[in-house]
């Protein structure tokens, strides 16, 4: 029942938001933060109440399971293991900041901004808990539209045209998606005869190669586009750039991380075979997008249009940590998704306060600007030198970690991804100097981070640097999680293996087990 | 007294904390206690840690201390945790006692600077970060403390921001250090990968164990972790950031970029010592490295012009014969000019900052001249450590432990004649510009007024360090005189002894030249820069002495070489792809669609004429595909 409360929530909180917003902004404030801040409490709760020594099969925290359209096979089951608990988590954690930081940014339509800041919220709680493959494209689905309103709305000054193009991008990898699960859908039918949408039963589902590959390239579209992995990436830029604060935070904190989420949790599991086969590609588009990204982001004049690019090329870890596929590259990978979203989004969020203050973003009339407002000086420093993979950050342990594992698989990918530290290096500290350091270009007259500001950097900069110095209780509740994932992955290798010449035996005996592990665990 | 140990690195972060917290709240007086008296007490307890561990060894001559366990990945578990013996012991002294003195003459020379908090803020975390590095059991906390360092490093050398010109000189230590460390990452995922752990002692013992020396692993992981060796130690080929480090206030110079900091290159090879000497090829390369590097920088440091810029290569120089003793397997002689040379270094970088502080941050060496008189402590302090550094034999501690490597470059093992001679030729060099340094500044005509003098604060440092540069040989006198070994003896508790393969006979010969080079080097330095100071204007103004100056001032044209290879294509790159070709595709798609939008929609024009001829054309082609088929 709990999980229901992680999209209930928001849901509901989001349209009281609404409600009370058409009669004083403060209320649809006030009311989003309380309702988020319920969320983070449950999710510590349940943290707490159930530590992740393994429960059961994959080691599962929570569960729900009711039908839906039963005549189609659609149920609403959602379940939370340790991956999705800190998933979730963070949603919890940057929406709560998100909301703190949009606090006199967002003058107008106050209300509807928080339905759709929440209702985004509550798509992603529902990607990271749903175990029913319609029920996870209805959720990817959901976070998308309010999104558009997001940046369509309260975006800068290109917002149309950014909007419109994060959402035919979205969109049009999304369909794709579609297609492949209602592939799979059918391929599972046609072997076993029941129609199921579920992801348990999915996994293990036999095919020949040729089906397999090409039903996953529908999973990988959708996904690498989300991520964002070069060449599918130039949405990114634009709709970052272009989105009030919060929906940049939650554009790079989150909704990048539904796309990777769907990486690990649903393509390398389902299709175990193919994904190995597309490794080397997938690990070659991770390298390129470190690199890509990374020369891109050295060449933008706009300050948040460098930020964004930065994201292309901290996913690019994320890529090949995922198909380097060894529990060191994964833990990495979690971490990385973790450590990228607070501190891209504390980046994205001094951005914001910065052309709140000077609106510009535009660094060639920064500079200098320490003298003035050392404290956000201070703070961004520590959020690039976070970018940089400083050791004792989070940044550090989870990309050292990525890279660990590569290593294992190739050594030469490897060494170039080690070169974007030295790339990620040149970067954060241009950051620092063209907005802070140098001369002085204009006498601004600018008030430092307020107490509000403070206080959200300082929960930002407390969280990475507890995980950049004490990431085990982050690694010890994504652990099982992983386990089991690989597991099912492996096991998984021998019948896809088989599907190549003969028959469907060995595909539903694994899957027999599985089922068996599901069905115990409900009970 | 032991289980103190982990107070030491923590009294300077703390320190740090502090000051970062509340420094902009604090009196200025309130800043330096902080700030000096954390490295102070930090200090204090290394000097007792280190009775304690010389009077009462702990068992194996090691001790560890874990404060948590930092990770917990498939099998990979470092833990922050701190390992002692005789390496760790003395880097960890002499980086906590010269750091004190050097906070203490900062706490004057910075004064009156506005970010005076923002400084001892810096300055503390860098003490911090230095003895994690050095007392890290594991690669990964190693790691931390390298990075560390050198973000403090970055940090101080543009403290004054808002020059431009020093936020380069900043970016560019960061970047090229970090070129290093990327190689230095990738070797600990070699070793990570091989041999299963990052502990230090345990990856020597596996390494020892399974790997034959000269095969291609240990090979490849040496050479890696030398590629982050010559990044931080400043040494061929990334050395080209550390003249330019100059830029940061002088007491920066002192403790990172001459004492402490540059000297972890050196550091991080003695500890790994094993797996080098399973990496014969590579061991070699460290000699040859380091007998290059004092050659060029030592000919860079007789044409410059600017005084902290002289000492800057005489440092890359005088790491360079650093290298050369690890490379002959000299481990414990290494250590032991790193010592001396951490005194007398820091000493002449301090003084210089009397003569900066007091002629109003003039750095030019040509617009000084005569101070001995205005400044006599200064001149007298600089003039022992030049002595020092000169290596002018018995009064001196450079001697005694440039002598050691020199007579081991010669006369180990791994040694030949050819380090040796590059090593006395950097001898006669080094001699030759530290005199020409001291002539200029200190000799002559005055050509300006000293306007500050310098306080107890800053005379202090000086006096002691001077101290230390005379006296700190005598822990360790060669063979021929007194064969006193207090310093290798303890070393080798840690690091393995060399034994010469030359006799007592050589020894003398070697000797006498080496005493004759450095006298020589001072004697020519006199001749040329005291005695008839047209002679050497007249030998640069000469074309191949024109052109050869250039070359040498410029640090051998390192930097317009990377600058053409490296920067320039790729800010070019950055700049031409700056709105990202790869979006052309799609925004090709989508002019594409519009265009055949604006072509077709020409089409509904609501003429009737054009729709009824539109009609009856159509009509005419389908009949005719319709018949001709």
């Amino acid at each position: 029942m709990i999980l229901l409360l992680f999209i209930i929530i928001p849901l509901l909180g989001g349209l009281f938001a609404w409600l009370f917003g058409r009669r004083s902004d403060p209320a649809a404030r006030w009311i989003s933060l309380v309702s988020l801040l319920i969320e983070q409490a449950l999710v510590v709760l349940l943290w707490f109440r159930n530590p992740a020594a393994g429960i059961g099969p994959g080691a599962w925290f929570a569960d729900l399971h009711s039908s839906w359209i039963p005549q189609l096979g659609i149920s609403f089951h959602l379940a939370m293991d340790g991956l999705s608990l800190l998933m979730v988590s963070l949603t919890a954690f940057l929406g709560i900041m998100s909301v703190a930081i949009s606090w006199t940014e967002i003058r107008e339509r106050v209300g509807f901004f928080h339905l759709n800041l929440l209702f985004i919220l509550a798509g992603i709680n529902g990607v990271f808990l749903s175990m029913d493959l319609f029920l996870f494209y209805f959720f990817w689905e959901l976070m998308l539209v309010p999104m558009y309103f997001l940046i369509s709305i309260w975006g800068h000054e290109n917002r149309t045209y950014a909007a419109i193009k994060f959402f035919i991008f979205t969109q049009l990898s999304g369909l794709l998606m579609l297609l492949s699960i209602l592939g799979i859908y059918f391929v599972h039918a046609r072997n076993t005869g029941v129609y199921t949408f579920d992801y348990f039963r999915l996994i293990g589902t036999s095919m020949t190669p040729a089906v397999s590959f090409w039903l996953m390239m529908g999973f990988f579209i959708a996904f690498a586009v989300k991520l964002p992995a070069v060449p599918f990436h130039t949405w990114l830029p634009d709709a970052h750039t272009e989105a009030p604060t919060a929906g940049s935070v939650v554009l790079a904190g989150l909704l990048l991380k539904t796309g990777a989420y769907g990486l690990i949790r649903f393509l390398v599991p389902l299709f175990p075979a193919a994904a190995r086969s597309l490794a080397p590609a997938a690990m070659i588009l991770g390298v390129i997008g470190i690199l890509y990204g990374a020369v891109l982001a050295f060449g933008q004049r706009d300050l948040k249009r460098l930020v964004a690019y930065t994201s292309v090329s901290h996913m690019g870890f994320v890529l090949l940590g995922i198909f380097a596929w060894n529990d060191l590259a994964l833990q990495g990978t979690v971490l990385q998704m973790i450590c990228h979203g607070i501190s891209t989004g504390a980046l994205f969020m001094l951005v914001g306060a910065l052309q709140e203050r000077i609106h510009t973003r535009d660094m060639d009339v920064m500079g200098g600007m320490w003298e003035s407002i050392p404290r956000m000086g201070a703070v961004v420093l520590f959020f690039a030198l976070a970018s940089l993979g400083l050791p004792g950050l989070g940044n550090f342990v989870a990309e050292f970690l990525v890279l660990l594992g590569s290593y294992k698989v190739s050594v030469i990918m490897t060494s170039f991804a080690v070169t974007g530290l030295v790339f990620a290096t040149v970067y954060s500290l241009w950051i620092v100097q063209r907005a802070f350091h140098g001369e002085k270009r204009r006498e601004w007259t600018i008030s430092d981070l307020s107490l509000r500001e403070m206080a959200v950097m300082f929960f930002m900069i407390v969280s990475l640097v507890w995980l950049g110095l004490y990431p085990r209780p982050v690694i010890d509740t994504a652990r099982p999680a992983i386990t089991g994932l690989m597991q099912s992955a492996t096991s998984m290798e021998a019948p896809a293996a088989m599907a190549n010449g003969s028959g469907n035996n060995g595909g539903t005996a694994s899957q027999a087990v599985m089922n068996s592990g599901i069905r115990e665990l409900m009970e | 007294m032991l289980e103190l140990l982990w107070l030491i690195p923590c009294l300077p972060f703390a320190g740090f904390l502090v000051l970062a917290l509340a420094g902009k709240r604090l009196e200025g007086r309130a800043v330096a206690l902080v700030g000096v008296g954390s490295v102070a007490l930090s200090a204090i307890l290394s000097v007792m840690v280190a009775v304690d561990f010389m009077s009462a060894p702990p068992p194996g001559h090691f001790y560890t201390q874990t404060l948590w366990q930092w990770l917990d990945v498939a099998g990979l578990s470092p833990g922050i945790t701190f390992y002692l013996d005789a390496l760790s012991l003395v880097m960890m002294l002499v980086v906590t006692v010269v750091g004190f003195l050097i906070h203490l003459y900062s706490s004057e020379f910075m004064e009156e600077d506005e970010g005076y908090s923002r400084f001892f803020a810096y300055m503390n975390l860098f003490v911090g970060s230095m003895l994690v590095l050095l007392l890290a059991q594991n690669l990964l906390l190693f790691y931390l403390g390298w990075e560390g360092v050198g973000l403090c490093s970055y940090l101080l050398i543009g403290f004054w921001y808002k020059d431009p010109k020093n936020g380069y000189a900043a970016r560019k230590a960061f970047v090229v250090t970090r070129v290093g460390d990327a190689a230095m990452a990738v070797g600990l995922f070699l070793l990570y990968n091989n041999l299963g752990t990052l502990q230090i002692q345990e990856l020597m013992e596996k390494a020892h164990q399974s790997w034959s020396p000269g095969s291609l692993l240990p090979v490849a992981a040496a050479a890696l972790i030398l590629g982050g060796a010559v990044g931080k130690s400043a040494q061929l080929p990334l050395q080209t950031w550390l003249p330019d480090a100059m830029a940061g206030p002088t007491p920066v110079s002192a403790l990172i970029h001459a004492a402490t900091m540059v000297t972890a290159g050196v550091y991080i090879i003695a500890r790994t010592h094993i797996l080098f000497e399973l990496a014969p090829p590579v061991l070699a390369a460290v000699a040859v490295i380091g007998a290059l590097t004092l050659l060029l920088s030592g000919f860079s440091a007789i044409t410059q012009k600017d005084i902290k810029r002289v000492l800057a290569y005489s440092t890359i120089s005088q790491i360079g014969y650093m290298f050369l003793a690890l490379g002959v397997g000299a481990w414990s002689a290494a250590i032991f000019h790193f010592m001396t040379h951490a005194f007398f270094k820091a000493l002449l970088f301090l003084g210089a900052g009397v003569i900066i502080h007091g002629l109003h941050h003039e750095h030019d060496m040509f617009k000084m001249g005569g101070l001995r008189r205005q400044l006599p402590v200064t001149f007298w302090t600089f003039l022992i450590a030049s002595a020092s550094l000169s290596a002018i034999p018995l009064v001196t501690a450079g001697f005694f432990s440039k002598d050691q490597i020199l007579w081991l470059a010669w006369s180990s093992g791994r040694g030949s004649k050819w380090l040796w001679a590059a090593g006395i030729v950097g001898a006669l060099l080094t001699s030759l510009y530290t005199f020409r340094m001291v002539f200029i500044t200190f000799f002559g005509e005055a050509h300006s007024e000293v306007s500050k003098k310098p306080g107890t604060r800053m005379l202090i440092p000086l006096v002691v360090l001077a101290f230390l540069s005379v006296t700190g040989g005598y822990i360790e006198l060669p063979a021929i005189m007194g064969n006193v070994t207090i310093f290798s003896g303890f070393m080798h508790t840690a690091l393995p002894p060399v034994k010469p393969l030359s006799g007592e006979h050589m020894e003398w010969i070697l000797e006498i030249i080496a005493v004759v080079v450095s006298l020589g080097g001072v004697f020519f330095a006199w001749l040329f820069f005291l005695w008839m100071p047209g002679l050497s204007a007249r030998l640069a103004r000469t074309s191949p002495g024109m052109l050869l100056h250039r070359f040498w001032f410029s640090g051998w044209a390192f930097d317009w070489l990377y600058d053409v290879l490296l920067v320039r294509p790729f800010i070019w790159l950055a700049r031409i792809n700056k709105d990202d070709f790869i979006d052309l595709i799609y925004t090709g798609i989508a002019w594409y669609n519009q265009a055949m939008n604006s072509i077709l929609s020409l089409t509904q024009n609501g003429k009737v004429r054009f729709y009824a001829m539109g009609i009856a054309l159509g009509a005419i082609i389908t009949i005719a595909i319709a018949v001709l088929r």
